[in-house]
């Protein structure tokens, strides 16, 4: 089966192709047939190639080449794939995940005219996001990367006719290219140090070259400012924020599950290139941390409920970011996978809330949609418990076992990120709260209008619902088991570095305080939200509201001065300079032209005078010439 | 006879064809005074070719009296329309086609 991996990013492609090119004269409930069952025909594929590779007779990376990409003097770029334990991986995070947020949407979207566009945006999406996790080289990863990077800004800029909304996907996708950059920067550094761009031969050469530290450094940060700009970590963070301003389901699929853990994908890919940057792991570690904080206190102080999620998301990736820098990579990829449950579910329920009361965003007017919205309600609830890390839950496992490394590697870093999971429990429970529990506190109309989303809608948030309890599973930390399946799984596809082992009493401890922490910040959170009133934030709180004012700091720093600039080289430089140069010459030569033209008198006998003094010039010169 | 003789001859001959040429508003006298510089050069050729006992130059004096003949062919037949037309041969006068 692994022979027909093709197939994978093929049916996206076709759904993409029909959809894309009969968007108006397909009818919206084909589309909708289409987009979903292209996705779920590559996650049968998906699902059979990744029973392949689960096989005990799987032997290292499937590399299956098509054709030469790329053939020129000695660069050679072909167009192959790499199935391993780790794409593998991915593969099924991203057809699945994407199966149910499809048919989520065909209801989702139901009403929207632009339907069968929105579908070939999707099925474009997912296919770019399969050429990124598929590609057997960097190239190929980086045009899934720049694809998706399209397919988000598509997306996020879907309702066009906003104005803010298209500022938004603007944003987003200025943001990503400042960080392809600095992938592009280090694909070329690789190129020029290597020749070769491919995973396996790239990683060969390393492993037998391990002394260059320095340019390996430079490589690997230059990787890493990709995985910035795509992963949203500071400083390029803020698209994913403002990129809430798509529809929802691109949120959940897009803005949670898998675009943006192309980050971690990237560097979990180049693990072997990282194992021999300590400084890049460090500042990874340094960087997903303050993300991790950060994005969690302004999560505190959202009232949008999508906006809680989107910094919730940032937050959840830099503790991603945490885990790779401490060289916990299949951590991190575990942390992405149960991520990519409870926060899809977490998005689609929020987009049921959001449909159910008629576009309504802001908890604040919300409350008490538990009684009218049980699926809803609970699966929301299962999200909010697995994201806290509630004991059984799968964020539980995953964050536990990022918050057991970190404290096996500096008990501060531990600290630290503790602080950020208690933050994570209280804003998700706040979000709860206020909008499942209480009384409404909208219009009277919208209390009418509140009912339970339709089946497609809640079946998928069924689903997930579903893998955010069993998906943590999949990694038992020590004390309970003494296999991590996807630990040992991943092995053969990621090259951890050596970690210190925590003792058993020390585990169960630090368990056990962050279990009883969150508890006490649900009970918190819960004591917070009873009063139900929202005066206007004084001090540290109006800080948060306001984002630590990272977008003004922005605009006071980046783009105020770069617009003035703008207006210096107008005004001054291209208006004075430029243009008056332009125009000089243009009268200057009019105005000679003006006086040469006299010459043509028209009197014969003077051409035949300055004719003969030119002979005469010409003949002396000549004669001087001969002398001299 | 001395080379100089010829020279100074041919000399004093093309000088006059050039001045002619410049001072003279008569465009027949002009002609006459073009054809005079050309006969200026045959001279020469003739004698630089006497004097190096080499013939190739006067092949080249029978193809300036060709052209020359060509010349003088068509410059004449232009002189005497422009006469018709304009009842004059002042060169000073043939500027309308200017502007």
């Amino acid at each position: 089966m692994i022979q027909y991996s093709y197939l994978i990013p093929l049916f996206p492609l076709l759904g993409f192709l029909i959809n894309g090119l009969g968007w108006n004269k397909i009818p919206k409930s084909l589309a909708g047939v289409i987009g979903s069952s292209s996705i779920l025909a590559s996650f049968v594929v998906s699902l059979a190639v990744f029973v392949e590779v689960l096989s005990p007779s799987f032997q290292g990376p499937f590399v299956q080449h098509y054709f030469d990409f790329i053939q020129s003097g000695t660069l050679y770029i072909p167009f192959a794939f790499q199935i391993d334990a780790l794409s593998a991986s991915f593969l099924l995070i991203i057809t699945g995940i994407g199966f149910l947020i499809h048919v989520y949407s065909t209801s989702y979207m139901h009403d929207d005219e632009g339907m069968v566009k929105y579908f070939a945006y999707l099925n474009l999406f997912i296919f770019s996001m399969l050429l990124l996790v598929m590609g057997a080289n960097y190239i190929i990863m980086f045009i899934g990367w720049e694809g998706v990077g399209l397919c988000s800004y598509l997306l996020i800029g879907f309702w066009f006719k906003n104005h803010a909304y298209t500022d938004a996907a603007k944003k987003a996708f200025v943001m990503n290219r400042i960080g392809d950059l600095g992938f592009l920067v280090g694909m070329l550094l690789v190129l020029y140090h290597f020749h070769t761009l491919s995973y396996q031969e790239l990683f060969d050469t390393i492993q037998s070259s391990a002394d260059q530290t320095n340019m390996y450094t430079a490589i690997a940060i230059c990787f890493f400012i990709g995985a910035m700009g795509k992963s949203a970590q500071i400083p390029l963070y803020t698209w994913l924020p403002d990129a809430m301003a798509g529809p929802t389901p691109v949120s959940a699929l897009i803005h949670a599950a898998t675009m943006v853990t192309a980050g971690i994908y990237m560097i979990a890919r180049s693990s072997v290139l990282y194992n021999l940057a300590p400084i890049a792991l460090d500042l990874i570690t340094w960087i997903g941390l303050a993300t991790a904080l950060l994005a969690a206190s302004i999560a505190i102080k959202q009232n949008d409920i999508k906006k809680v999620l989107a910094y919730s998301t940032v937050s959840q990736l830099g503790f991603m970011f945490v885990a790779i820098g401490m060289g916990a990579y299949t951590t991190a990829v575990f942390h992405v996978i149960t991520h990519a449950f409870f926060k899809a579910l977490l998005f689609l329920g929020s987009g049921s809330v959001i449909h159910a009361i008629g576009g309504e965003q802001d908890i604040r007017f919300m409350g008490g949609l538990g009684k009218k919205m049980p699926i809803t309600k609970i699966t929301f609830l299962i999200g909010c418990l697995a994201i806290a890390g509630i004991p059984g839950f799968a964020g539980f496992f995953s964050k536990d076992e990022i918050l057991a490394h970190a404290y096996a590697q500096q008990p501060l870093l531990f600290v630290a990120l503790l602080i950020g999971a208690l933050m994570t429990a209280f804003y998700m429970f706040r979000l709860y709260f206020l909008t499942f529990t209480g009384s409404f506190r909208g219009t009277e109309e919208q209390a009418h209008h509140i009912h339970e989303s339709p089946k497609a809608m809640t079946i998928p948030l069924m689903v997930l619902a579903l893998f955010s309890i069993i998906g943590g599973y999949i990694g038992l930390p020590k004390v309970i088991s003494e296999k991590h399946w996807l630990h040992d799984f991943l092995s053969t596809a990621v090259t951890e570095k050596e970690l210190h082992e925590l003792s058993h009493a020390t585990e169960w401890m630090l368990m056990g305080v962050s279990v009883g922490l969150v508890v006490v910040m649900i009970a918190l959170a819960y004591k917070a939200t009873q009063k139900a009133q929202f005066s206007a934030a004084k001090g540290l709180g109006k800080v948060l509201e306001h984002k630590w004012y990272v977008d003004e700091l922005y605009q006071a720093i980046i783009l105020t001065p770069l617009n003035h600039l703008g207006i210096f080289l107008q005004q001054i430089i291209e208006k004075s300079g430029i243009d008056a140069l332009v125009n000089n010459i243009g009268t200057s030569i009019q105005w000679l032209s003006t006086r040469v033209r006299l010459l043509q008198s028209g009197i014969v006998g003077s051409y035949i005078f300055v004719m003969v003094l030119g002979i005469i010039l010409l003949l002396s010169i000549g004669f001087l010439s001969t002398i001299l | 006879m001395p080379i100089q003789y010829y020279i100074f001859l041919s000399l004093a001959l093309f000088s006059i064809g050039v001045m002619g040429t410049m001072m003279r508003r008569n465009a027949i006298i002009i002609f006459m005074c073009i054809e005079l510089m050309l006969n200026a050069v045959n001279l020469l050729m003739v004698a630089f070719s006497n004097y190096w006992e080499n013939s190739n130059a006067q092949i080249f004096v029978f193809f300036i009296m060709v052209v020359a003949a060509a010349e003088v062919a068509v410059g004449l037949a232009i002189i005497t329309l422009v006469y018709r037309k304009v009842n004059s041969v002042d060169i000073n006068i043939l500027n309308r086609l200017k502007n």
